[in-house]
């Protein structure tokens, strides 16, 4: 059984990598799966917030990688969902405390052990950035309808693909169905257009995202929202399933057949 | 007497050797001749070994190295206008000259031998290609993308990024794509933005060039 170690990348800050990090950590340990949820964004940690795990930090990352504990220390096992693991960041530290090759020495002590190691990577191209995507062996980029945010993860995919990583997968969030349909935001097509890597999920706007985040509980682990349902659907698809994308509500005609195409077309 | 077939001079960079017509054998004896001589006065010297017209294959080529450099003279570069004589200099590893040129006169440009450079890939913002000479590429140019050429610029699929085709001056430098809508583009010491209506895609392949003091769209066909 090998580790897949999945980086959750995007370039722009805000686009919700913590979020969908936090998701499919949790909806893979739904799965049966063994996850450790690696917070690399050292400084300004936010995983263990979104996770709800923050008042049971007592090592971090920085104090595997410096001596002063074991991996094992430092990971905290959720309770709600025992095969979720968090290894979170440090908060008084800063990226530069990290290598890449420290990073990829820690994640190979987890070969075996875990089916999944999900990286979140820090805003930014710089060393947190780095340091994200160096043990990688499977990327994700997320990304929003937005020009900036889509030219910003053309960057990334760029450096990706420079450093041999491959493409990347791409998880499109914060698709608000009624803009997209008077016209006024980038719709799926516009996005892939662009970027030309596989689509892996569409996430769209939902307050209960909000909510979730604010009381530490994922938002897969919370009943039937459109964006829980739409990160279980990610999830699945990373374990190798084919599952449809969802119809999401007031789409415009022809929508849904574009995205399909283009589906398989970059499949 | 004729002047001699081998010439070996001083040069601001070090020693430039130039070996003229005549017969082969000929010309390496001279060489050997005029080494022996005077090889205590270049030893240890960067050489610029200038081959002209004439076409010399790998084994005369190693020839010529091997007797410099048991002279104490080594070859740092090559001058050659032969097709044979600049595939045995890469043969032996040993770097091509660009051919001297007059100084002050402006260099006519000779577009169809021009040489270019093939990118199969999308280019990706903040991914930057410079080349000397013709720049091809068989994919997309993203928004945040640069390429910098010194002649045409052909790109087979959406140019979307900047693009400078001619930098070196070259007003008579082309840009084409399938979908031309540049963030800016520049030929030569031209520089132009679409009009704003241009900026969504047009899907119709388009060539730019320099009309008239400007920059002009028209249909590729």
């Amino acid at each position: 059984m090998t580790t897949r170690v999945v980086t959750i990348t995007s370039g722009k800050g805000g686009v919700g990598k913590t979020t969908t990090t936090a998701n499919l950590a949790a909806s893979l340990a739904q799965a049966g799966k063994r996850v450790v949820a690696i917070d690399a964004d050292i400084g300004l940690r936010n995983l263990d917030v979104v996770l709800g795990l923050e008042n049971r930090i007592v090592y971090d990352i920085v104090d595997v990688v410096e001596g002063r504990c074991r991996l094992r220390q430092a990971l905290i096992r959720d309770k709600r969902l025992p095969d979720l693991n968090l290894l979170p960041a440090a908060q008084t530290r800063d990226k530069s405390a990290v290598r890449p090759d420290q990073m990829i020495h820690l994640v190979e002590q987890l070969y075996n052990d875990f089916d999944f190691v999900l990286i979140d990577s820090p805003a930014g191209i710089e060393q947190g950035f780095r340091n994200a995507i160096a043990p990688a062996k499977e990327i994700l980029i997320v990304t929003t309808p937005e020009v900036s945010a889509v030219r910003d993860a053309d960057r990334i995919i760029g450096l990706i693909e420079a450093e041999g990583k491959g493409p990347g997968r791409l998880i499109l969030n914060r698709i608000k169905p009624d803009l997209v349909k008077r016209g006024d935001m980038l719709d799926t097509h516009d996005v892939l257009d662009i970027l030309a890597i596989e689509l892996i999920g569409i996430v769209p706007e939902d307050e209960s995202i909000v909510v979730s985040t604010n009381k530490g509980v994922p938002i897969v682990m919370n009943g039937a929202t459109p964006a829980g349902v739409a990160y279980r659907n990610i999830a699945r698809r990373l374990l190798g399933e084919e599952v449809p994308f969802q119809v999401l509500k007031t789409t415009h005609p022809g929508l849904l057949d574009r995205l399909f195409r283009f589906a398989r077309g970059q499949g | 007497m004729s002047s001699s077939p081998v010439i070996i001079r001083g040069t601001k960079d070090g020693l430039l050797v130039i070996l003229g017509e005549g017969p082969w054998d000929e010309i390496l004896h001279e060489l050997m001749d005029r080494l022996d001589r005077t090889a205590s006065f270049f030893k240890g010297a960067r050489v610029n070994l200038e081959l002209g017209e004439r076409e010399i294959n790998e084994d005369q080529l190693r020839q010529v190295q091997d007797l410099l450099v048991s002279h104490d003279i080594h070859p740092s570069s090559i001058s050659a206008n032969a097709e044979t004589t600049k595939v045995a200099a890469q043969g032996l590893h040993l770097p091509i000259a660009d051919p001297s040129r007059p100084d002050g006169e402006t260099l006519r440009i000779d577009r169809e031998s021009r040489r270019g450079t093939l990118i199969r890939r999308t280019l990706r913002s903040g991914q930057a290609i410079q080349h000397p000479g013709h720049v091809v590429v068989i994919g997309d140019v993203n928004a945040g993308a640069e390429i910098t050429a010194g002649a045409d610029v052909v790109v087979f699929g959406r140019l979307r990024g900047v693009v400078h085709a001619g930098a070196t001056g070259d007003d008579d430098a082309i840009v084409c794509a399938l979908d031309l809508s540049p963030t800016q583009l520049r030929i030569g010491n031209y520089i132009a933005r679409p009009p704003d209506e241009h900026s969504r895609g047009t899907n119709k392949a388009e060539i730019a060039r320099i009309l008239d003091g400007q920059i002009v769209l028209e249909r590729w066909k």
